[in-house]
């Protein structure tokens, strides 16, 4: 550890990972919003082309999420073993929630109980969101480490503020989920989701705004880094960039614009991402655990390296030509 | 993601102080290995058989496109709805298994984590991604993107399925036959050579037994829904049995042929763990005693371990050592050569073990009946071997099963054998918190499967028949182009399984 090699590695692999949780967040979220708005659009027609839209992608998207698991064992077992113990209650909270979202897809077409599986879909996702946002939470606002291992109970997650980003995300992912149905959809189930976007797009505003202001109180280095003097000058450009993608939203909205909507909703999401990024960086458990510390030994990231930067082109490829082979308005016609 | 890793049993007393806990006796250890077998266990019924299952669905769409016969395009479109629902419940029980290495087995992660953690990032890199994005358009998109590309994406999801198999099994191996590392200063497994850890020892034998079981597991269930179908066949003449009969030939081919294959194929594993696992094997066979001049085979019994002695043993001399070591006389160690601490739970291993033979040979009767009715032309017409067929359709679960829990509890006390034990390995989570997770994966896995399984008996309940349709995705089921009158509500008609 410490040597200029690793150094290099360990900051690569840094970075891949936050591809992979941002990837997951922008393919998932929408996902899991489209479960978060269930119970908004209208039983039938509305419901069924909406899961039309995601029913050949969501187990590509839910990939990512196994990527970042599996990747942040891979390259960091240290953060993975101190971290998702910290975060038992709702990490297992989420994955259950994945449990029912997952198999609402195929089962709400097989039961004469579709209102079941159907909200089994909504809070499913609900869940998710909830405890991702959490998790999130949980890790920003630190986790009590002895030695190699987490040495906190089973409830130090519970906060205020992770509370508070555990809602964010469900309004987030909420927002996500308007804003693709816009783009896939069209007459009535569009004008639902236009409403849907302005609620769920004043809504992230404020949480995004809300979780912002808090965060640079839950550690004296947050505060330190957001507000004295050089920082508060190289970082503000990202709350104002920010602001600037909300309020061009918000335009998108109004002139019923399609695809804009999703991809400046998206921009939001980035920002606060980068956002996050500048509050935790070099840690993975704020004020314990750099990366460097964390990293696995270099034949491990390395090895794998490898073969992320091998397939991680491939796997978008492909990727993008199932999204592109499933393109157009949903409800025309079935994928029939 | 199919076979994990650690623990099943109960039967290692955990040497490290666990958490106190409100629940008398059962410790966070105990609860958490309680926890991590049954999601396993559970998990691993999905890809045992879409692993097969997948495989089997791009030769029915190639033989369709090479043939143009449209009964092999309505069996394709058959167990392709019921592939849908087995691979979701695959994939959100996988899920959970991603996760549970941190949650439940950090200190493990943390220590094995620079070998296993890239192994399985490759999984997630070369296979999974690879399923989940052709599923798509294999599930969806036939109108789409047309016949062959078609039968390409259900090639990639096949294919998808058996480099997964394969990473997994090398990091289930690995942590049986560990190689190729060595341990930094604070205790981490460090890979020193990855040719040396993927190609560890027992991993092609287990890999080859592993594969070869979720194929003979999809045959059988195939299998077994012909001859229901032939059966059903032979009481009322309008029930369709062309699919069936069709489907019957070749599941039938497979048994007779992957069977005995199969046998060979456990018999190496077997001799392999003789050679890095003789504690395991002793315990698989009940020789609670060494034998140095041959040691039998015990066909039944009831193994007494506070004793050391297998009740009513059932034996045949000297057959233990022919089988193992291919000569009679040959010596044979048994628990007694090993400290008490070292021993798996020896009555669930000799159990499990002899149930997955027994079905083994079951199989082998099977196939061999099968060609001997093929051979006299009566394949499709003795009902006493559809009834058999029937019988055995779910057995492949139970087999791989009972094969999965007798390697895994045969490798206590240890999770990376002779190196880590499975008491060292446990998250600091307490108790209540493992006992309440532990509480709502049976229950909602009992539920939620449960439900996914009645839908895939459901299905197949009915015959494959001419034009079956694909994955039902709503309007389709509805006359096509005509969305339901107002007023009605449209849940109503709801999704008539075909």
């Amino acid at each position: 550890m410490g040597l200029g090699f690793d150094f290099d590695l360990t900051v690569i692999w840094a970075g891949i990972l936050a591809f992979a949780v941002f990837a997951y967040v922008v393919m998932d979220g929408f996902d899991l919003g489209i479960g978060i708005l269930f119970p908004l659009l209208d039983p039938g027609q509305q419901r069924d082309a909406t899961m039309n839209s995601v029913a050949p992608v969501w187990d590509g998207n839910e990939t990512w999420l196994i990527l970042g698991g599996g990747g942040l064992m891979a390259a960091f077992p240290l953060a993975y073993a101190i971290i998702l113990p910290a975060v038992y209650v709702p990490l297992i909270a989420m994955l259950l929630g994945l449990v029912f979202r997952g198999v609402a897809f195929e089962f709400r077409w097989r039961t004469t109980r579709q209102p079941i599986w159907d909200f089994a879909f909504f809070a499913g996702s609900v869940v998710a969101a909830f405890t991702q946002g959490v998790v999130l939470g949980a890790v920003l606002q630190g986790i009590s480490v002895e030695g190699r291992s987490y040495s906190g109970l089973w409830w130090e997650w519970l906060s205020p503020f992770s509370l508070l980003c555990g809602a964010s995300v469900v309004i987030g992912y909420g927002l996500l989920g308007a804003c693709w149905l816009i783009y896939r959809t069209e007459n009535e189930l569009q004008d639902r989701a236009y409403r849907l976007a302005w609620l769920f797009g004043i809504g992230t505003s404020v949480a995004v705004v809300a979780v912002s202001l808090a965060t640079p109180f839950l550690e004296a280095e947050y505060y330190k880094r957001w507000f004295s003097a050089p920082g508060i000058y190289v970082l503000s450009p990202i709350p104002l960039l920010a602001g600037a993608a909300a309020l061009g939203f918000f335009r998108a909205l109004s002139k019923r614009a399609e695809l804009a909507p999703f991809l400046l909703a998206l921009a939001l999401f980035l920002l606060s991402f980068i956002g996050l990024g500048v509050s935790m960086f070099p840690y993975l458990v704020p004020g314990e655990i750099t990366i460097w510390q964390a990293a696995a030994p270099a034949k491990s990231q390395m090895f794998m390296l490898v073969g992320t930067a091998v397939m991680v082109p491939v796997i978008i490829a492909y990727s993008a030509y199932a999204y592109w082979v499933f393109r157009g308005k949903v409800g025309h016609e079935g994928y029939h | 993601m199919p076979p994990g890793a650690t623990t099943l049993d109960k039967g290692a007393r955990p040497h490290c102080a666990m958490r106190a806990t409100m629940f008398e006796g059962i410790s966070a250890l105990d609860l958490a290995r309680a926890q991590f077998a049954f999601t396993i266990s559970f998990h691993f019924i999905f890809p045992a058989f879409s692993i097969g299952l997948a495989s089997f669905l791009a030769v029915l769409e190639g033989l369709w496109l090479w043939t143009g016969r449209d009964v092999y395009l309505n069996l394709f479109k058959y167990w392709l709805k019921i592939f849908a629902i087995a691979f979701a419940m695959g994939v959100v029980s996988g899920i959970v298994m991603s996760y549970q290495f941190g949650t439940n087995w950090s200190v493990f992660s943390d220590k094995a984590g620079p070998v296993i953690g890239p192994l399985m990032a490759y999984e997630v890199l070369t296979a999974f991604f690879l399923e989940a994005g052709f599923l798509g358009v294999m599930l969806f998109g036939m109108q789409r993107v047309g016949k062959k590309l078609h039968f390409a994406a259900t090639c990639a999801v096949a294919v998808g399925t058996a480099i997964s198999a394969f990473w997994i099994i090398v990091v289930n191996s690995w942590m049986h036959t560990p190689q190729g590392h060595a341990f930094n200063e604070v205790g981490q497994f460090v890979p020193l050579d990855w040719w040396t850890i993927i190609f560890n020892p027992s991993m092609p034998y287990r890999l080859v037994h592993t594969v070869l079981g979720a194929y003979l597991t999809t045959a059988l269930v195939v299998g077994g829904v012909a001859a229901w179908h032939l059966l059903k066949g032979r009481r009322d003449p309008e029930h369709n049995t062309e699919g069936a009969r069709v489907m019957f030939s070749m599941a039938m081919w497979m048994a007779a042929l992957v069977a005995p294959l199969q046998i060979v194929a456990g018999h190496a594993q077997g001799e392999n763990t003789l050679a890095y696992q003789p504690a395991k094997i002793a315990a698989m066979e009940g020789n609670y005693k060494s034998y140095p001049d041959g040691a039998p085979l015990t066909l039944f019994g009831i193994p007494d371990s506070e004793a050391g002695v297998v009740r009513h043993a059932v034996e045949i001399p000297k057959l233990g050592s022919w089988v193992l070591k291919g000569d009679m006389d040959a010596p044979l160690e048994g628990l007694d050569a090993f400290p008490r601490t070292e021993w798996p739970p020896v009555e669930i291993v000799f159990w499990t073990f002899r149930v997955m033979v027994g079905i083994g040979v079951l199989m082998l009767g099977l196939g061999a009946w099968s060609l001997l009715a093929r051979l006299r032309g009566k394949l499709f017409d003795w009902p006493w071997l559809h009834r058999a067929a029937l019988a055995m359709g779910p057995s492949g679960f139970v087999a791989v099963l009972c094969g999965w829990v007798t390697t895994e509890v045969g490798r206590q006390p240890y999770t990376v054998y002779g190196l880590m034990r499975t008491a060292d390995s446990v998250s600091p989570v307490g108790a209540p918190a493992v006992a309440a997770s532990l509480t709502a994966f049976v229950l909602v896995y009992f539920v939620v499967f449960g439900v996914g399984t009645w839908f895939i008996v459901k299905l197949m309940g009915h015959a494959p028949h001419p034009g079956e349709t694909g994955v039902p995705q709503g309007g389709p089921t509805r006359t096509a182009g005509i969305t339901p009158a107002p007023g009605q509500n449209p849940d109503a008609v709801a999704h008539p399984a075909e």
